[in-house]
Parts: C-alpha cells; structure tokens; sequence
C-alpha cells in the first residue's frame, strides 16, 4: 500500500506538470525522503505504564537536557525542550472520550521528537538544513538553520523549540562534548545521534534504566530480532496522530 | 529619471522626512531585536509566527492585486486605466519590496538567508516563494520601466515587452497561490489545512488591494495634480465591490465546512477565533469587527451612488482593508497556532518592539513607493505640458 501510495503521488506529480524531475520527486515523497527501506532504523518504545508508576521522576529530562546543553529558561513561552511530560489527553488528542478510564487521563507521557519516517519538518524546510539521515533520525544543522520556523509550524506535534534568546546564560553544567547553540535557531531531540555513534544508548533512555524505571526502550526496527521489533510484534502499541501519516519511530504502550 | 524623486514641494520633503523618521525608529527596534533575539517580539513557544508573517501574508495580496489593472488596460485594451497602471505597478515592487523584508525580519538568523539560494530546496514552498516574489519583483520593474521610459520619449514600447506583460499576469496570482501554499499543505495545522485558502487569499487580496489603490489614488488627486480619472476610480471600485462578495463567500463556505462538520481540531481555532478557548479571546473583538466591517462595506458598496461618491468611498476602502488585514493577516496565521498540537491555549499579542519594526518596514515601503510615484507623476506633468 506504501509503495502504491508513492506511485501514486509520482503520477499527480507528473500529471499536475511538474515535471519528472526535483518537483515531482519532491511530491512523491512528500516526506523530504522515501520511506525507510533498508539499513538501520532508530526506534523508540515508551511503555507509559512504567513511566507512570513513578510519578514526579524527571531523570529522563534532566539526562537528556544537562547532556545536550538544553537551557532551562524560567519562562514558558520561551522555553527549550526535547523530552518532557505532557498528560495522555494532550500527547493523543483523538485516543480520548469523556469515560475514559481513570488513570489515563492523568497518565504523564513522555513526548518527544517523533524521528517521523515521513517527517513534515523536512519536507518544509528551506534550507535542508533539518533532514533525515540514513539511521531514520531526523536531524538539525543548526549552522544552516536560518530561524524561519517553518518547520515548527509543520510538525504535528509540538516537538520543536525555538531559541528566542541566547541559550546560554541559562547552561549551569556546560558540557563540552555536545555544542551549545545561538539564538535563532531551531533545535529538537536528536536520538543522541552524538552518543549511538559511540554505541552507547540515549541518555535519556539510560537515564530510566538507571532510575530503575525502565519505562524506555530503544533499538533498530530494522532488525526482526531487535529487542524493539519483539516488542512491537507482541505488544499493543499506538503512535501519536497516525491519521497524518507521518510514520513515527516512537511507539507507546498504554 | 531617479532625479525626479529629489525635487519637491516643502510638503513633499515634509512627508519624506516623516518615513524617514519612521524608518529610523524601525531600525532602532531591529537593532535591538538583533541583540536579543525575537524574544523582543510577543511570540513564544505555541505561537511562533505572528505580526511579520501576518504582513507578509497580507502584503502578497496587495501586490498580486497589480493584476487587476494591469489585466483590463493590457489585456482587454481597457483605457481608462490608463493611468493607473503605472501606479498599481509601482505600488506592486513597492509591496514586494515590504514582502522580502517582513520575511526577513521575522528569520531568527538573518544572516544566513542567502542559504535559502545555497540550499535550493524544491520540497519546501518558502523556497518557490522567494523564487516566485523575486521573478515578481523583477517583472514589474521591466515592465514599468519599458513602459515607462517609451511613454517619456513618447514612442510605442517595444513588442517584446507585450508577452513580458502577459506572463506577469498569471505570475502575480501565482505569488499569493504559493503564499497559501505555505500554510494549507501543513498537515499540523487543521485550520490552514484547506483547499479553499488560495481562492480565498486571491480573493481577498482582489478587495484590500485595490482598496488600497483607490485611496492612495484619491490622496494624489487631493495632494497634486494627478487625476486618476473618474472612469478608472468607479471601475476600480467595481472590482473592489465583486472580489469583496466573493471574498465573504469564500469565508462563510470554509466557515461551514469547519463548523457543520464538527470536528473538534477544525472547530476549535475558530471558536478560539469568535468566542475565545478556555476563557482566552483575545482576538475575538478583531474578528468580529472584521467580520462587521466586511458586512457593513458590502452593503454599501452594493448602493453606486455610495460606491461612486468620493467622500464616502474611502472610507468603505479603508474599512475593507482593515477587515482583510485582520482576517487574513493576524486572525489567519496566529489561528493557525491556537491552541498548539498539544492542545494547549496560548495567545500571542503583538510587543510594541515588533509594531515598530512592523511599522519601519511598512516607512521603507512608502518611502520607495512615493520616490516612484513621485517620478512617474513628475514625468507625466512634463509630457502632459507639451
């Protein structure tokens, strides 16, 4: 169905005079990329139950923030994050009705960048300067970025912070192996790209490990046998706004 | 030909000085916002595009709407217009002028644009409409200044200039298409996220520019020897009267496709619109003078006898404009924004620091605006004394 999806779109493109070249590849894609076909592919597991369980824990914030120089910014409407808290009503606006049962509305559910298969920030972005790399993560040259914030407004789920001010006088514990940014430019969860370089795991999910939460998992969807793929294949998992179309690599068990 | 601009009346230095004080005050503000970045602006985290966007938006629509003089006196051979095309030109470069600044002012790091041109990216519609505008801006500066120059030396332009002319034409309704372009592909945003916003910008751009056109028109009649013809003004408003009509057609189709459908994502930014989420409605008594204005000047436009009398006309004129500036420029965008994609209600109200850069860009528009307008009149004074 994918690929007729992609045929399809290929055809409009083409009909609508567009060309068969840049424009109409750009419309049968309509995701920056094609969809992941082969190689590695970053995904990610949140088991909200487990997360839950420990209500008030913020480890996988602060890990995730102290290691990618995320400044914390007194007031909200100019804040940076890339991993927090949001209520399970907000992070899945069309799963809720008024009887719903009682521990989900207030269920807390980590939200992040979604590291779309079909992601909207690309396919926006003037500049190419957000793209998808060949691991499936969805990423920032935030030395190309020219602040338009266009990508803030196509993606679907609020997953992208924008830097109105200089980042850095609010950065306690600068860390000197992750860059600090500029004001003006856009910035969002990166999978730790820096760290899966390493082999190492993201610091957030290490982080919940480590808080004895273990309510995140991660790991290559490519591979059947990945501890992630497993899970999917057995588990009931939902994504956030699968009607868009966007394919995220983040999956939640509720 | 520039030299024109440089010899004027003490009034006419007057009005120069005040854009130039304007302006000045405009570069103060974007100074500052330089240093500080855009968290001098009313924008925040759920809302991030709003003022500048918004006059880009609106901006777009007074350019494209050149057209709707251009079209009847080059394509229809429709002579009363006459003398008002090179104004609707020269008021077209001026607004795409004002265009590329309001992006730019907007852009958190602005010396980076240029990447836009080193990165072409056809998947993105920011990327054709910096293409689209520059081809605009570079059409209506050939065009007028052939025209122009062969109406000085009073010689038949050039043929060539005439398929130059036409292809202007579908060129100026393309800058407002791929303009909508930018907001109803985003399927983030259920409230842009619809067919019918092209039509509508086109629409609604057919009523305030003209509008626009009709008053500054009438401000040169009063303030110089210009005369913009009795024929060419009621035609003008015309046209002002059926792009109008369309335009609160247009509202009202997507008005009930977002309401009688009922869906919560598409009712909510308009109810956030009229009444107000949450108990937060700080744009509802905008949209409702905007809608009451839109009304109002409907039905008198649809009486000649008021559309036709040049005491009342500018004042319908004004009231359309900001009843479209509001509707399609800051209730259109900031909606697109309330409540955010978590749901969350946060409002956006304008920081005097983003008015006044708002308001200098808008000083360097009217600035090369009059230095045109200045030029074009002189040299039709001097072929007129012949």
């Amino acid at each position: 169905m994918e690929k007729d999806r992609r045929d399809f779109l290929k055809l409009a493109g083409s009909v609508l005079g567009l060309g068969a070249t840049a424009p109409a590849a750009a419309l049968a894609s309509t995701g920056g990329r094609p969809v992941q076909e082969e190689g590695t592919h970053w995904a990610m597991v949140v088991d909200t139950r487990k997360c839950q369980a420990k209500e008030g824990c913020t480890a996988c914030t602060d890990a995730c923030h102290l290691a990618h120089n995320v400044p914390k910014i007194p007031e909200e409407a100019h804040e940076v994050k890339w991993i927090w808290k949001e209520k399970y009503p907000q992070a899945f606006p069309n799963q809720v009705h008024p009887y719903i049962e009682d521990s989900l509305r207030d269920r807390n559910v980590p939200v992040l960048c979604n590291h779309c298969e079909r992601p909207p920030c690309v396919r926006v972005c003037p500049t190419q300067a957000t793209f998808k790399d060949e691991q499936g993560i969805v990423t920032i040259d935030m030395h190309r970025c020219i602040g338009c914030r266009y990508c803030i407004a196509a993606c679907p789920y609020g997953s992208r912070s924008f830097n109105w001010k200089d980042p850095r006088p609010y950065l306690q514990d600068i860390q000197s192996d992750y860059p600090t940014r500029t004001k003006g430019v856009v910035e969002k969860c990166n999978f730790c790209e820096e760290r899966l370089a390493k082999g190492q795991i993201p610091a957030c999910v290490e982080a919940c490990v480590t808080a004895e939460c273990g309510a995140l998992l991660f790991g290559d969807l490519s591979d059947p046998e990945s501890e992630v793929s497993r899970l999917l294949r057995t588990t009931n998992t939902i994504r956030r706004k699968p009607n868009l179309g966007t394919a995220p690599s983040v999956f939640y068990i509720v | 030909m520039l030299e024109k601009a440089l010899k004027g009346s003490p009034r006419y230095w007057t009005w120069i000085s005040v854009l130039v004080l304007i302006i000045a005050a405009g570069f103060f503000a974007y100074w500052r916002q330089l240093n500080h970045g855009l968290e001098i602006t009313g924008l925040n985290r759920d809302v991030t595009w709003g003022l500048y966007i918004a006059q880009f938006t609106f901006m777009v629509g007074v350019a494209a709407s050149a057209v709707m003089v251009v079209l009847p006196y080059y394509l229809h051979n429709y002579k009363p217009f006459g003398r008002m095309v090179i104004l609707g030109e020269c008021l077209a470069i001026s607004a795409v002028i004002m265009c590329m600044l309001f992006i730019f002012v907007d852009m958190g790091q602005p010396s980076r644009v240029i990447n836009v041109i080193r990165f072409p990216s056809p998947n993105s519609l920011m990327f054709w409409d910096m293409m689209s505008l520059m081809g605009y801006l570079g059409l209506n500066v050939l065009i007028s200044l052939v025209v122009f120059t062969s109406e000085r030396n009073q010689v038949a332009p050039p043929h060539w200039i005439k398929p130059v002319i036409i292809l202007s034409i579908p060129w100026a309704v393309s800058i407002h298409t791929v303009t909508a372009f930018l907001y109803s592909g985003l399927e983030a945003r259920s409230f842009w996220l619809t067919a019918i916003l092209v039509p509508r910008f086109l629409a609604s751009a057919f009523a305030s520019g003209p509008s626009l056109l009709i008053i500054l028109s009438l401000l040169l009649r009063k303030f110089t020897k210009f005369d913009p013809g009795e024929e060419a003004l009621k035609k003008l408003s015309l046209i002002v009267t059926y792009a109008l009509s369309v335009n609160i057609f247009f509202v009202a189709v997507e008005l009930f496709t977002g309401l009688y459908s009922d869906i919560p994502e598409h009712v909510h930014h308009f109810q956030y619109l009229f009444v107000g989420l949450e108990g937060k409605s700080g744009l509802a008594p905008a949209m409702w003078l905007s809608v009451s204005l839109s009304l109002l000047s409907l039905v008198l436009l649809y009486f000649p006898r008021l559309r036709e009398n040049h005491k009342v006309l500018p004042f319908i004129c004004g009231a359309i404009i900001v009843a479209v500036w509001i509707e399609k420029g800051l209730g259109l965008v900031v909606a697109g924004f309330i409540p955010n994609p978590l749901g969350h209600v946060t409002e956006y109200f304008p920081s005097s620091w983003e008015t006044m850069v708002t308001i200098g860009v808008y000083g360097i528009g009217f600035l090369i605006l009059t230095g045109l307008w200045k030029i074009a009149l002189t040299v039709r004074e001097e072929i007129d004394a012949l």
